[in-house]
């Protein structure tokens, strides 16, 4: 191998993936958030509605989730603005993208998970005189919640990987600060052999404090 | 509009690439996947932290990452393949360690006791394996894999970042000529949507036939 | 072969989970024709010693014979002992069989499939002569009208007794009952300990792992106390049962007594 590893153009530049890493988990904590708004307003209108709304959010869903994601990112980057005639810059409409994403793959475990509440929990509600919506706020969400939070612990880390995508439309997210280092100072390498591990370290650090949180709050 | 119908061959053949990749991803995967999930369930004890390793890693890296760094890294190393091969190992990779995961949530989803009674009546592993394990694996195995097939499919759609002219690239491609981007990517979605929904449905329907049997 | 030689053969067994003596020196002996019923508290070693025998649990030390075979180990030169092969295991495992209390019946076959397996694949035999020995044992154990019902379209006690038919067909040296009616609801226990009554008393030699006293009483040669990893006491049901010097023996017959009634 005629490669010399020389870690310290990675050490000069290495900002861009310290702070990459930083967009990064803040790229998937935004969009897990709104993810986890659109899941459960739509995963409650499935479980209450009609015929055409059901059709409706699984037509929503089977789209999202049934297209790659890279797809998606320049479907909202450049094909949308083409039509509407406005801008936006590359890390707000990433946002977008992957909360639309996260919302579609949430809606399935927000029903699943409203769906295993247990049904004595609901008629104890009843049985002491709450209407549907009290029912709704105070017994079944929480319930959810708590039976959910693996799911989403695990969707998060996925979201946070997936972040990567962003580099493709220019979002200086890790992978991106990476590939500038790859194709500016030819480290090839040791960049990646940087940027994997801070990766990995990353998605099951967060695993493991998200398994300790659940530990106190999760019901089987 | 004009523009995308004739742009249409173009794109169908990205698409035959990308089905192409596919299928020879899904192919390795599952043979790799097979094995080593056999392996980590069934197999003697040295075996189980490199294979636990191999599916920890590969599950823990974004693909593109992957990809990137197979496709620039690997011909420092001397190894010297095509961009095509490159990026079909680089899934064959990943998408084995998550059938890995499959497999293994199959086999120990069985109960033991269902081995050690075809252990009483005498029969070895591999009979064991073959009339007793697998048959009951099978169904708890079919619709997770085929939702890592579609998996597989949809992350195809990044081999177009190092310039294999798939369905994505194709689609990217006739962007640049026409500048209609919109309809194409609508055309586009919806030739990944009819392959990966006619995959899901299949998962489904799998999934409801085999409740039944279930005892 | 004299019947007076042990079918099955257990000489000085140890065996440990960790910190916890399951098995603290074991020896017994089982003769051809024999019932032995093996009871005791939870946690005694009872069952642990049972699934020894066909060596679905390994043991530290000690031996176990089956008609003169060592079972877990063979000789390999020097005094040394090692571990039998899986396929050397599945041979010896073939002349044992085993009914378990969660039964175990492989559920994407047929009752008759259940027992035509083993036949086929390490009997070797045909698929007519399997099916034709299959329908047989499924009769003699009365289902004869389930041959092709799956496992979970059968009750518990159906279900139990397709398990002894399976094992059985097998034409095992000895057969071991593994706590068969403790997942029973109480209705269908009775049809099961008729069936292994019908088998005692043609025969077929037997361990027994069980709660039901009355079975121990009425159909077993030998009872055996088991107590803490060691045999305490055994000899004849009238002998064990109506247990004097054993205070042990005595708590756990009272305790047992409770229970039932």
């Amino acid at each position: 191998m005629r490669y010399h590893l020389d870690f310290g153009f990675i050490w000069k530049h290495f900002d861009r993936l310290g702070w990459g890493l930083v967009l990064s988990l803040e790229l998937a904590a935004i969009s897990i958030l709104i993810g986890i708004a659109i899941g459960l307003s739509l995963a409650l209108a499935y479980t209450g509605g009609g015929r055409a709304i059901r059709s409706a959010v699984a037509g929503y869903v089977e789209f999202i989730r049934n297209v790659p994601l890279l797809l998606l990112v320049y479907l909202i980057f450049y094909g949308v603005p083409s039509i509407e005639g406005f801008a936006y810059d590359a890390t707000t409409s990433f946002v977008i993208t992957l909360s639309v994403y996260a919302g579609a793959t949430l809606v399935e475990v927000f029903r699943a998970g409203l769906a295993a509440v247990p049904r004595g929990l609901i008629d104890a509600g009843k049985a002491i005189g709450l209407t549907g919506w009290q029912r709704l706020i105070w017994v079944r969400l929480p319930t959810m919640f708590r039976i959910v939070l693996p799911s989403l612990s695990n969707a998060f880390v996925s979201l946070f990987k997936d972040t990567s995508l962003a580099s493709v439309i220019a979002v200086p997210e890790l992978t991106y600060g990476a590939q500038w280092i790859n194709t500016n100072t030819f480290r090839i390498i040791e960049v990646w052999a940087v940027a994997a591990p801070m990766y990995l370290v990353t998605g099951y650090g967060l695993l493991f404090l998200l398994q300790r949180l659940e530990r106190r709050f999760a019901v089987h | 509009m004009l523009f995308a119908i004739q742009s249409l061959p173009f794109l169908w053949h990205g698409l035959l690439v990308t089905l192409q990749v596919s299928a020879l991803v899904v192919v390795f995967s599952l043979a790799g996947g097979i094995l080593l999930g056999v392996g980590i369930v069934y197999g003697p004890r040295w075996l189980y932290w490199p294979i636990r390793i191999y599916s920890d890693f590969f599950r823990g890296i974004p693909l593109l990452v992957l990809i990137f760094f197979i496709y620039y890294a690997l011909p420092l190393f001397g190894i010297n393949l095509t961009s095509f091969v490159s990026v079909v190992v680089a899934l064959s990779a990943f998408e084995t360690a998550h059938i890995i995961e499959i497999v293994r949530g199959a086999l120990q989803s069985i109960p033991r006791g269902q081995n050690e009674a075809a252990k009483t009546i005498g029969l070895r592993f591999s009979q064991r394996l073959v009339y007793v394990i697998a048959p009951q694996a099978v169904r708890r195995f079919l619709p997770p894999w085929i939702n890592a097939v579609v998996d597989t499919v949809k992350g195809s759609a990044l081999v177009s970042l190092v310039g294999i002219v798939d369905l994505m690239l194709a689609i990217q491609q006739v962007i640049g000529r026409t500048y209609i981007p919109m309809p194409l990517y609508v055309l586009g979605a919806l030739m990944y949507f009819v392959i990966n929904y006619s995959l899901s449905s299949a998962s489904r329907r799998l999934e409801a036939r085999f409740a039944y049997i279930r005892e | 072969m004299a019947s007076s030689e042990s079918v099955v053969r257990i000489r000085g067994v140890k065996k440990s989970f960790g910190a916890n003596r399951v098995l603290d020196g074991v020896d017994l002996d089982v003769h051809k024709g024999e019932v032995v019923v093996v009871i005791g508290p939870s946690g005694s070693g009872k069952t642990t010693l049972l699934r020894c025998i066909n060596l679905l649990e390994t043991y530290d030390e000690g031996s176990i014979q089956v008609d003169g075979v060592e079972v877990g180990f063979r000789d390999g030169g020097g005094g040394v002992r090692k571990h039998r092969h899986d396929r050397e295991l599945a041979r010896i495992r073939a002349d044992i069989g085993m009914v378990f209390q969660l039964f175990n019946l492989f559920p994407h076959l047929s009752a008759r499939e259940n027992v035509m397996l083993g036949l086929q694949k390490v009997r070797g035999r045909s698929a007519t002569d399997a099916k034709k020995i299959a329908e047989q044992w499924l009769s003699r154990v009365g289902l004869g009208d389930k041959f092709d019902s799956l496992p979970g379209q059968l009750s518990g006690g159906q279900q139990q007794r397709v398990g002894i038919a399976r094992a059985v067909a097998m034409d095992p040296k000895v057969l071991l009952l593994d706590e068969i009616t403790s997942a029973l609801d109480p209705e269908l226990v009775g049809e099961v300990l008729t069936v292994v009554q019908e088998l005692a008393k043609d025969g077929m030699t037997m361990i027994v792992v069980t709660h039901e006293m009355t079975f121990a009483r009425d159909v077993s040669t030998r009872i055996v106390f088991m107590d803490g990893g060691q045999i305490q006491v055994q000899g004849t049901p009238r002998e064990v049962l109506t247990a004097t010097g054993h205070d042990r023996l005595k708590a756990f017959l009272a305790r047992i007594e409770m229970k039932h009634h």
